[in-house]
Order: structure tokens, then C-alpha cells, then sequence
């Protein structure tokens, strides 16, 4: 049987659409993540502490408590709906716009607790080394941090990729269940199972289940690699 | 170009502080030398501007990289010098090759051309250019770190007991290299140690640190014999003095050396393959002394001296003294009572009879 054959029209749209969701996501949390972990990995800042904590608060929140707080402050009277509002953008809840906002927010810890561990790895004695090698802060932190902490990268894109293709509860909080805008795989599930279409949501299901297994796998692999590296 | 190195610093951390105020030679090798926890290093990262000392005034022949009462503090990257660290500090993530162009690239030198190979034959490591870092031993990834600190043409070269990771058989395998840079490139070089030999061989200008603070300064072989530095420096004390190798014996297997004071000889099996200069450590434990020249003795090497003073050592029983043979300083422990016996004061007359020099490098 072929993948088209296992996979409604819509169920494919649902997954392309979580594949989008989860790269943009990726893409923008490197961007996004790289200078807070970086900042979290080298400052004596007594400010780091705190600023740790709220970057983890996502893993232990219940996804409807941050969600239903994304919605206020996305809606028409919310800090962020009226900034998007006064920028022409509109309103975010119930699009694409809004999930990846949300997403970028909810897989946060994912990309930045990986990036911070292996940026700490590195020491000061290669920054330092590069200082004298005439090489400015910035220079610093891409000619040698950045390739130093090349496992850190890998594996924070990784899980924050795995990481938002799972996303159900603020998913549902924030998009709801727009067909080709909103509707990602997870929540697709969720129909399928609500109108006893089991063996849709068997594909799906399955197909979410090897995913997440190779991801673990790689992971982990990543992991073991970087310990030989380092003995 | 050579108003030297003026560097005051102050720094006061929870468990260790440091305050210096030193004005140094723009050229050569100046040593700064102290037992572990003395300050060296620190003093060495402020210098490179990685530590920031909280009052600081620093110039390095004639260009200010920090004056705290101005407000003006060049960060290190903008510094022209070049860091050695202790432990060898390569890049993994870049071959040799790679490593040395890091700095030579950043420092505007060309990559094309022969800078990069030749300063690779002169430290040993043509042969290892497109290797990476992991696969290299000790004493060659130091090499490569000496040359890739080398190559950004620093006007500072800072080094910061490069050879203290090393085993003593590498150890020996990079002392000639630092020898060659001393004698073959003019860079003003500060070289922090705790080991007396590789100052005795590299040196020209002496720091001594204890515990944060600067205990004197000057010229190797002056700053050595002095006598009013504390126990932890006289306990080993004695003297370098430079000597040209004037020939050798090769039936007795000695060779003799000149200096200013006379002519020492020191057991050689084989002879010097130089004709160049070396230089010997005679320590004050070593060193008698009488009134008149002893005839009948198994000693060799007696030179005549000057007495210029005296001062007691850490044992109540001993005192140092401190003598000019032809104007290079020697120090002699001898008792209290012989002191006493043979009446000498400043300006004696006396034989110093030297039963043990060693022959650096």
C-alpha cells in the first residue's frame, strides 16, 4: 500500500502542514534561541537564574495554561494583538502566524537548554585564546563557539523540530481546527478518533510514533558520539 | 620605540589581590618569576587585557591599552600581542594549518606567501600542517601554539609557563625553539615560570611575585644576587653568569669557560659543537671562600673577588655574601663564625673557591 493510499487528502495536507509548522519553528528558535543561550551560558548576571526559569516554565506548564494566556495577549486587547494590530498584521489567533508564535514559545526550553549546555562546555579558554588571535566578540562567537557547540545545535533543532510536531494543547488553544491553516497532524488525530475513524488515526498515529523513535534514536546517538569525542 | 613596558595594576578578588607597579624593558625576554599563587599569571592576563583590573595603567612602548583614569580600556582582541597559555589551547575544530591562519588572517597577514611555512620551520611543524590537533603530541601542539601566536606579528609576546604541561623530555625538545625565537626575532617577550632553569636560559630581565605583590625587578644576574630578597627565593640562592666557551680538554673531559671574573672549567664528556655563549649556575651553597689561594686542593675553579656586603639567611648559623668578580655578582653561603674568623667586611679581598657549576643550555 502506498502512502497516498494510507493517507486521506486531508490527512496529507495535516502533515505538510506540520512538517511547515515545526521547520519554521526550528529555523526561527536558532535564531531566536542562540544569543539567550548564549547569554544563560556565560553571564554572572544574578538575572540568569530567573530568566533560566521562565525559559523552562513550557516543560512543566500545562499547554492550555500557556495557551489560554497566548490568547489574551494575542487577542484584540492583548499587549501582542495590539502590537500586531498597530503593524498591520492583524490578529494572530486562529492562524498559521499564531501557531508558530506560540509554537516558538512552547518549544523555547527545547532549543535553548541544549544550545546552553554545550556553549558551557566549551570553557572561556578557547574564546579567550581567539581574543588573542585578534577575533571581536562577534567573530568570537561564530568562529569558534559556533563550530564548538555544533552537537548542541544539532540536537536543539532536533527536539525542538520532534518537539513542536507533538504540540496538541496550545495548538488547540491558539489555532483551533482550520483545515490547511491550523490544522496540524496532532489535532487531526484528535478528529479522526472523535469520528470513529480509527484506522485513519492508526496511520497518523503510527507514523508520529516512528518519528518520534527516530528522533530519540539520533539523539541519542549524537549524545554517545559526543562522549567518545570528548574521552 | 623602547620606552618599555609601565604597567601598575590593582586587583582585589574575595581570596587573592594584587598590586604591581612595574616599568620594564621594551625588549628582550623579562621573566616573571614567583612560587604558584604569587600573582604571575594573573599579572600576565591583565597585561592581554583578560582580566580586568579594577585601577590600571598600562603602555606598551609608547601605545596606552588601558588607563583606568581615563576611562580607556583596549579590549584584548584589539591588542597587537600574542598569548601563549599553558596548556597547548588548539583549535580542535581546525587543522594545524587552520589554527595558524586563525590569527594570521585576523591580524592582516596574507595567508598566500612564505610567513606561515617559514615560521613553521623555524618551530618544527612543516611537516605537520594538515594535521588535526588530536593527533598531534604535547610538545608539538605547543609548537603550533607558539606559531600561531607568533604569526599575528604581535609587538608583545605574553607566555605563560608554555612548558609547564609538558614532561621534561619535551620539555627540552621546545627550550632550543624558544632560545632561537629569543636570538632571531626582536619581539619584547614576557615569559611567566616557576622553574629556575628555563629563566636562567631565557631570560634578561627578572620579575620576582610573591603572594600578589612585586619583591624586585631588574636585570637577571643583578636581581639574583641580591641578598635582601626573602627565604623562599635564597633558600636555592646563587647566580647565572654568562660565559664564552674558550675551549676543552677532551683527556679530562672539560671544557673551559671565560667570563669576566676568570676562566671556570665544567665536566664535559664530549665537546661544545658551539662556539657560542652559555651560561652556568653557581649556587651560593657551592661557593667557600680564603683569604689567601689555597695551593693543594681538589678544587678547580677559585676566582678572586671582592666582598661588597653581607646578610644573615634564614638559619641563624649562616650568612650570605655577596661578592664582584670582575663585575659579575656571585653569592657564597659560609657560616657566621668563618665570617667572623676570617674578618671580612666589605671590600675584602678573597678567593671563591666554587665547587659545583652547572652548565644551562
Amino acid at each position: 500500500m502506498t502512502l497516498g493510499g494510507a493517507f486521506s487528502d486531508s490527512d496529507l495536507a495535516a502533515i505538510w502542514l506540520t512538517v511547515e509548522l515545526a521547520g519554521m519553528v526550528t529555523v526561527l528558535l536558532l535564531v531566536i534561541g542562540s544569543p539567550i543561550a548564549w547569554w544563560l551560558a556565560r553571564t554572572p548576571s544574578r538575572w540568569k537564574r530567573p530568566l533560566a526559569a521562565i525559559v523552562a516554565l513550557p516543560l512543566v506548564l500545562p499547554p492550555t495554561v500557556l495557551g489560554f494566556y497566548l490568547l489574551v495577549a494575542m487577542g484584540p486587547h492583548g499587549p501582542i494583538g495590539e502590537l500586531t494590530q498597530a503593524i498591520g498584521l492583524g490578529l494572530l489567533p486562529f492562524t498559521f502566524g499564531g501557531l508558530v508564535v506560540a509554537s516558538v514559545i512552547y518549544s523555547l526550553p527545547f532549543m535553548i537548554q541544549p544550545l546552553q549546555n554545550a556553549f558551557e562546555a566549551i570553557g572561556e579558554r578557547p574564546l579567550e585564546v581567539a581574543a588573542t588571535l585578534r577575533a571581536g566578540p562577534l567573530d568570537r562567537f561564530f568562529s569558534v563557539a559556533v563550530p564548538l557547540a555544533r552537537r548542541g545545535f544539532v540536537a536543539g533543532a532536533i527536539l525542538t523540530f520532534a518537539h513542536t510536531v507533538g504540540e496538541f494543547g496550545v495548538v488547540l488553544m491558539i489555532g483551533g481546527n482550520i483545515p490547511g491553516e491550523t490544522r496540524v497532524a496532532s489535532v487531526l488525530i484528535y478528529d479522526h478518533v472523535e469520528a470513529f475513524q480509527y484506522a485513519q488515526a492508526h496511520w497518523l498515529s503510527a507514523l508520529l510514533v516512528v518519528f518520534a523513535f527516530a528522533v530519540l534514536v539520533s539523539v541519542g546517538a549524537l549524545t554517545a558520539v559526543g562522549k567518545t569525542a570528548r574521552q | 620605540m623602547t620606552d618599555g613596558i609601565v604597567a601598575r595594576f590593582s586587583i582585589d578578588y574575595v581570596d587573592f589581590s594584587l598590586g604591581v607597579d612595574l616599568r620594564l624593558p621594551g625588549v628582550g625576554v623579562t621573566a616573571l618569576f614567583g612560587p604558584s599563587g604569587s600573582g604571575k599569571t594573573t599579572c600576565l592576563r591583565a597585561i592581554a587585557g583578560l582580566e580586568r583590573p579594577c585601577d590600571g595603567y598600562l603602555s606598551v612602548n609608547g601605545e596606552v591599552w588601558q588607563d583606568d583614569a581615563k576611562k580607556l580600556f583596549v579590549p584584548t582582541h584589539r591588542r597587537p600581542l600574542g598569548y601563549v597559555f599553558q596548556e597547548p589551547s588548539l583549535f580542535p575544530h581546525l587543522s594545524v594549518r587552520g589554527n595558524l591562519e586563525y590569527g594570521l588572517k585576523r591580524a592582516g597577514g596574507a595567508t598566500e606567501g612564505d610567513g606561515l611555512e617559514r615560521t613553521a620551520e623555524i618551530l618544527g611543524i612543516a611537516a605537520l600542517l594538515d594535521r588535526g590537533p588530536e593527533k598531534l603530541s604535547g610538545g608539538e601542539r605547543q609548537r603550533v601554539a607558539i606559531a600561531r601566536a607568533l604569526l599575528t606579528r604581535p609587538r608583545l609576546l605574553l607566555l605563560d609557563e608554555p612548558l609547564a604541561s609538558l614532561d621534561l623530555r619535551r620539555r627540552h625538545e621546545i627550550l632550543p625553539y624558544l632560545e632561537r625565537l629569543h636570538e632571531e626575532l626582536e619581539i619584547p617577550s614576557i615569559y611567566v615560570s616557576h622553574m629556575p632553569d628555563e629563566v636562567a636560559r631565557l631570560a634578561d630581565h627578572l620579575v620576582l611575585l610573591d603572594k600578589g605583590s612585586v619583591i624586585a625587578s631588574g636585570p637577571l644576574q643583578e636581581t639574583l644576587a641580591r641578598l635582601d630578597l626573602p627565604a623562599t627565593f635564597t633558600d636555592d640562592a646563587g647566580v647565572f653568569i654568562e660565559a664564552r666557551i674558550a675551549g676543552h680538554d677532551q683527556a679530562d673531559e672539560l671544557t673551559r669557560l671565560d667570563f669576566a671574573g676568570g676562566t671556570i672549567y665544567v665536566p664535559r664528556r664530549r665537546p661544545p659543537t658551539a662556539n657560542g655563549r652559555v651560561r652556568c649556575r653557581i649556587e651560593a651553597r657551592d661557593v667557600s671562600l680564603t683569604l689567601q689561594k689555597q695551593g693543594g686542593t681538589s678544587i678547580l675553579n677559585i676566582i678572586p673577588a671582592t666582598v661588597i656586603d653581607m646578610a644573615p639567611t634564614e638559619h641563624a648559623a649562616q650568612v650570605l655574601v655577596r661578592l664582584d668578580a670582575g663585575g659579575t655578582p656571585l653569592l657564597a653561603r659560609i657560616t657566621q663564625r668563618s665570617w667572623n674568623t676570617l674578618g671580612l667586611a666589605p671590600g675584602s679581598r678573597v678567593w671563591a673557591q666554587v665547587k659545583t657549576v652547572v652548565l644551562i643550555g
